[in-house]
This record gives C-alpha cells, sequence and structure tokens, in this order.
C-alpha cells in the first residue's frame, strides 16, 4: 500500500518525545549554528565512545574530562630516539671555513682601509682593494705600512735609506716619498692581507 | 694582605676615537657634542685649557668656538663602542678579573702580579692598548677601586707620571701628599650635594677624609661614606662586578632638533623613543613593569612660557612588547600635553625591570602562552639585526620625523660600515 501523506490527523513521523532519551531529568533544545552541528556531534559522539561521558552523566562531568585532556600529557620518551641510520659524519663535523679567520689574525688590533689609485699595483695592491691592517704587529723595513704622513693615509713600503726612513712606491711610474725632518710620520698599522671582489 | 686594584681610564675617550681616524684633529681643539649637537660630551685638552666645561651646551660656548677653530664633531655611538669593545677585549688578556666599568673605563684586579713590577706591568697594559687601538689611557692602582679612582685622578692631571700613577709603590708619607691636594668632590661617589656639607665640618681634602672617624660620619651621613673611608684606609670594601648585570631602567631621550608643538609630532617621538627602549629591554631578555614619560620645554629659552611634566603608568602585565607599550605611553602622552607649548625634550623611561626568569604572568590574565604580538616583536628584531637599524618600524613613529636628530658632523662608520672605510693613497 503506498504512502500516503496525511496533513491532518494520525501519526505524524519526527513528532513528539524522541525516542531513545534515557536522560534522569527534562531535556531542553538548544539552537547552534548549522555548521557546527557535525562537529558537535563528532565531539559528543567521541565522549561517549571513549565512556568518559555516559549518555546521562552530567555537565560537570564534561568539564573534568575537557580539563583532563589539556592538562595532562605523559611523555612517552624523556628523549628523542631518532629511527634512521645514524650519520657517520657525526664525529667529524668542523666549523665551515671563513675567510675572516684567514685573513685576520687578531681580531681586536685589526682594521680595514680601501684604496684609491694606483702607486701599489706592482705589489699586487689595485685600485678599490680593501686591506687588512694590523696593528699588533711592529713594522719592519721592507713591510707595506699604512703610514700617517703629515695627516695624510698612504700605503707604501717602508724602506731605509742613508738618509733616513722612506716610503716606496710599487709602481715604477711613482718616486719614493723620502721623509724630511719638518715631516710628521706616523706608521698607523702593518698591511696583513687585501681583499677583492670581481662582481 | 693589600689588594691592586687598578683602574684604566681612556683619556677624552670620544675625542681620542676620533683622532685615530681623522689625523687632522691631532693637537687641535676637538669637541664632541652629544645626541642632536647639544651639549659638550667630550673635549680635548686644548678645548679644556680654553675653559669649555663638561655637558656645556653648544650655544654657551660657540663664540669661543668661532675665536679658537675649536673642530666640532657629532657623536659616533657606534664607533666609541667598537673601540671600546677593543680596549676592553685587550685588558681581559691583563687579568682573568675584570669590571667594565662604563664605556671607557675599566678596573683590573692585579693583586696577583708581581707587587714590584706593577708600575711597569701597568706601562705595559698602557702601551697594549696605544699601540692596538690607538687610543691613549692612564692607569691609576690602589689598594682599593676609590684609591685607584683617584691614583687615576693624579696620573691624568700629572704628565710626569706617563699615565701610571701606582699608590702601592709609594710612602704613606708621599702618598698623603697628593691626597691632600685633591679636593673632596674628586672622590667617586661624592656628589655635588654632599661636598659642600663635608667641607661644613672641616672636610675639605680626600686627606681629611681619610683621617676623619668613619664611625661618626656613617651616622651623620651615610654607610657608603662610612665605606669610602675604609676605602681610603687601604681596605677594600667595593668588589669588581664581573658580571653586567641587567639594567634595572632603561632610559630613551633626546632634544629634538626643531621646536614640536603639535600633539602628533611629539606622540610620534615618544613612539620612536618607546620602540628603541623596548628593543633594548628585548636585547637583555627583560619585562618592564612600569612605564614613565616627560617632555619638557627649552629650560635655556626664557622668553617662551616653560612647561614640564611626567607621568609613571604602572604596567597591569610586565612586558617587553613595543605595541603595548606604545599604547600605554600615547595614553600617558594624552593626560600630559598640553598645547601652546614649544616642546624641545622627551624622555621615556621603563622601571620596574626583571630578568626573563623572574618574569610572573598576572594571575587573572587571559595570556598565558605567547600571543601573536610577541612573535611579531621576535620577528621585527631578527629583521633589524639582518637587514639594517630601523628597516621595520612601527608606522607611529612617522616617516619623515621632522624632529629627529641634528648630527651635522657624525664621522663615517669607519669600522662598523664597509662604505665608510678610510680611503688611501688618493693623493699621494
Amino acid at each position: 500500500m503506498p504512502d500516503i501523506i496525511k496533513t491532518h490527523g494520525g501519526r505524524r513521523p519526527g513528532a513528539g518525545r524522541k525516542p531513545g532519551n534515557n536522560m534522569a531529568q527534562p531535556t531542553t533544545v538548544i539552537r547552534v549554528p548549522v555548521n557546527t552541528v557535525k562537529t558537535i556531534k563528532n565531539f559528543v559522539s567521541t565522549l561517549t565512545r571513549e565512556h568518559v561521558l555516559q549518555a546521562h552523566a552530567g555537565f560537570s562531568d564534561l568539564i573534568q574530562f575537557v580539563r583532563a585532556k589539556r592538562h595532562i600529557v605523559f611523555p612517552l620518551y624523556t628523549s628523542k630516539v631518532a629511527a634512521g641510520f645514524p650519520s657517520p659524519a657525526d664525529d667529524h663535523v668542523e666549523q665551515r671555513l671563513n675567510p675572516s679567520d684567514y685573513l685576520v689574525e687578531n681580531d681586536t688590533a685589526t682594521f680595514f682601509v680601501r684604496v684609491k689609485g694606483d702607486s701599489m699595483i706592482e705589489a699586487g695592491i689595485f685600485d678599490n682593494d680593501v686591506l687588512v691592517i694590523d696593528r699588533s704587529r711592529t713594522q719592519q723595513t721592507g713591510d707595506i705600512v699604512l703610514a700617517m704622513l703629515d695627516g695624510e693615509f698612504t700605503v707604501k713600503i717602508l724602506g731605509q735609506s742613508k738618509k733616513g726612513v722612506n716610503l716606496i712606491p710599487a709602481n715604477r711610474n711613482y718616486s719614493v716619498i723620502e721623509i724630511k725632518k719638518e715631516q710628521s710620520l706616523e706608521i698607523w698599522g702593518v698591511v696583513t692581507g687585501s681583499m677583492r671582489k670581481f662582481k | 694582605m693589600n689588594r691592586s686594584i687598578a683602574l684604566v681610564d681612556c683619556n677624552n675617550f670620544y675625542v681620542s676615537c676620533e683622532r685615530v681616524f681623522n689625523p687632522k684633529l691631532k693637537n687641535k681643539p676637538v669637541v664632541v657634542l652629544s645626541n642632536n649637537d647639544g651639549c659638550a660630551v667630550a673635549r680635548s685638552e686644548e678645548v679644556k685649557a680654553l675653559g669649555v666645561e663638561m655637558g656645556e651646551p653648544w650655544f654657551q660656548f660657540k663664540d669661543l668656538v668661532k675665536k679658537y677653530n675649536i673642530i666640532t664633531c657629532s657623536s659616533n655611538y657606534a664607533l666609541y663602542a667598537d673601540m671600546s669593545d677593543r680596549v676592553m677585549n685587550i685588558l681581559s688578556e691583563f687579568s682573568s678579573n675584570q669590571e667594565i666599568y662604563s664605556i671607557d673605563e675599566c678596573f683590573l684586579d692585579l693583586t696577583d702580579f708581581c707587587k714590584d713590577g706593577l708600575t711597569d706591568y701597568a706601562q705595559k697594559i698602557r702601551g697594549c692598548i696605544q699601540q692596538q687601538t690607538g687610543l691613549p689611557v692612564c692607569i691609576g692602582i690602589g689598594t682599593s677601586k676609590t684609591l685607584a679612582k683617584l691614583a687615576n685622578h693624579i696620573a691624568k692631571k700629572n704628565s710626569l707620571f706617563q699615565g701610571i700613577c701606582n699608590f702601592n709603590a709609594m710612602t704613606v708619607q708621599e702618598q698623603n701628599k697628593w691626597l691632600h691636594k685633591i679636593k673632596v668632590g674628586e672622590i667617586w661617589g661624592i656628589g655635588k650635594q654632599l661636598a659642600p656639607k663635608l667641607r661644613q665640618i672641616g672636610i675639605y681634602n680626600v686627606s681629611d677624609l681619610k683621617h676623619a672617624d668613619p664611625e661618626i660620619l656613617s651616622l651623620q651621613f651615610s654607610v657608603s661614606l662610612k665605606r669610602t673611608v675604609y676605602e681610603l684606609n687601604n681596605i677594600a670594601c667595593f668588589e669588581l662586578e664581573e658580571t653586567t648585570t641587567p639594567k634595572k631602567q632603561i632610559i630613551f631621550s633626546r632634544s629634538f632638533s626643531v621646536l614640536i608643538t603639535d600633539f602628533k609630532n611629539l606622540e610620534q617621538s615618544v613612539t620612536l623613543y618607546v620602540s628603541r627602549a623596548a628593543e633594548k629591554l628585548r636585547r637583555q631578555k627583560s619585562y618592564t613593569g612600569s612605564i614613565h614619560i616627560y617632555i619638557r620645554t627649552s629650560p635655556f629659552n626664557k622668553k617662551e612660557s616653560c612647561y614640564a611634566n611626567s607621568v609613571t603608568i604602572p604596567l597591569p602585565e610586565q612586558t617587553d612588547n613595543t605595541l603595548i607599550l606604545i599604547r600605554f605611553a600615547s595614553f600617558g602622552l594624552r593626560k600630559i600635553y598640553r598645547s601652546g607649548y614649544k616642546y624641545q625634550k622627551a624622555g621615556v623611561l621603563l622601571s620596574k625591570i626583571v630578568s626573563g626568569k623572574e618574569y610572573q604572568p598576572d594571575l587573572f590574565s587571559k595570556k598565558r602562552v605567547q600571543g601573536k604580538s610577541d612573535s611579531l616583536m621576535i620577528v621585527l628584531d631578527q629583521i633589524n639585526t639582518l637587514m639594517g637599524k630601523k628597516m621595520l618600524t612601527v608606522a607611529a613613529e612617522g616617516i619623515t620625523q621632522p624632529w629627529k636628530m641634528r648630527q651635522s658632523n657624525r664621522s663615517p662608520g669607519y669600522t662598523t660600515n664597509w662604505n665608510d672605510l678610510i680611503v688611501v693613497n688618493r693623493s699621494i
């Protein structure tokens, strides 16, 4: 017999007290946003499955459950266990090379200056090179030095002649600077290296 | 056993730093001005001889500047900090017991080094710093920090000592002769207020104080004055503080290059200062519990009406977060700002600072874990460390900042910026 949908009288599906309600107290309907219904149902069913919240259990149990879930975390291990094969290089790790270590011997006494001009090209010092100056070294004749001559900074080779100290350029087109008595010369530091970038 | 404590102090530190890299400043009168070119913060011997006082505002001695061709430099703190670091590094090799007292002063405990050769040892230290950094230093040695300070003072003022004054190598009579010459106000820890009070009871020079009764002074003044008397009598009371304790207060204040009248610009400047202070706070891994804001008009300008006010805001929760601090600062500034005045200076002071370990979250606060805003601060600091200071800032600091510091004569970052290196061989 085909179902006839009656609009008046008789039994209406979905009407009346819901079956399976074994709550010990009166119930109420709450309104929730449609898109959260699934989440809430999942949540409640998870609780029920884990026997923490019986269908008849009260609100306070729920709170306790949430608290317990949030705060008590037991670590399974006290230390991490890597599952892979240990790196055979582990014992051989060393610091990667650092150009500073190569160029700088005494960090606190090291300064940098930039070169302009071509007066030292035969010593491999070109325009725009950055020179490493170590002030902790004592200069010797033949050293490339940063000198302060009459208030000007200049990099030259420290020389010695019968007339006294002189500064020798490393370029045939330049002449040796003989230091006259009235001139003030101070050796600021010894040049120990140079740096150049091509790009 | 008597101690041997040395105080190493760089002579006219800022000026000396400038001279290392700029030979044209040698033997000329040079003065370094404070931030915003306001006051003299370092003077060469030549400038001291002309009578310019420490901290004297520029406009008060500008006539001398013209008359004697005094060279004025803006302060270049990046350079001074780097040079200071080098000096302290070198000193650490001469004694394992070191207290970095300020940017240019350092205590060293030399007790374990040969007593007889101590002056030579100090001379070696002095020579080493001179050679490696180019900076001149003076060293004072005594049995206590107070005496070391006084010995240093003597070494500085009397060239016959060649930079080293060792009290421990002097007889008591010799020592007293020197102490007799120094006014009581020069003693470490005796300030401008205490000195006149001591003079009233007949204590004029160091020797007078040394022979005074420490117990009576303790009752009349303070325990710390009693300690000073002990220190003068070869009983060390102040130990060297080796570990740098995190600062309990952070101050950031500047005067403006132009006077500010409107709230917007004033708020921008205060925001910037809060940002800088908060950066310092995070760098030392601390939290602040209180923020203090102050603003004032120029105290020197007698024609305009004067106004100065400040406000302290206790924070509901200790924080190191720039954004939170800015909110409170702005609230405080609104309370003290009065329109119609020409503001010349603003400042921010963070106090009630606790280290990360002592941080106490508020019992009633909802915040339990690191929030988004805190993560933002970490990223902000990382970016600014990596890509340069002030790369990323809070927009409320303003973009143009017309009030910003004036530093018209600042030297290049010789040791901190590749583009600022000294250029050599340009002419010869």
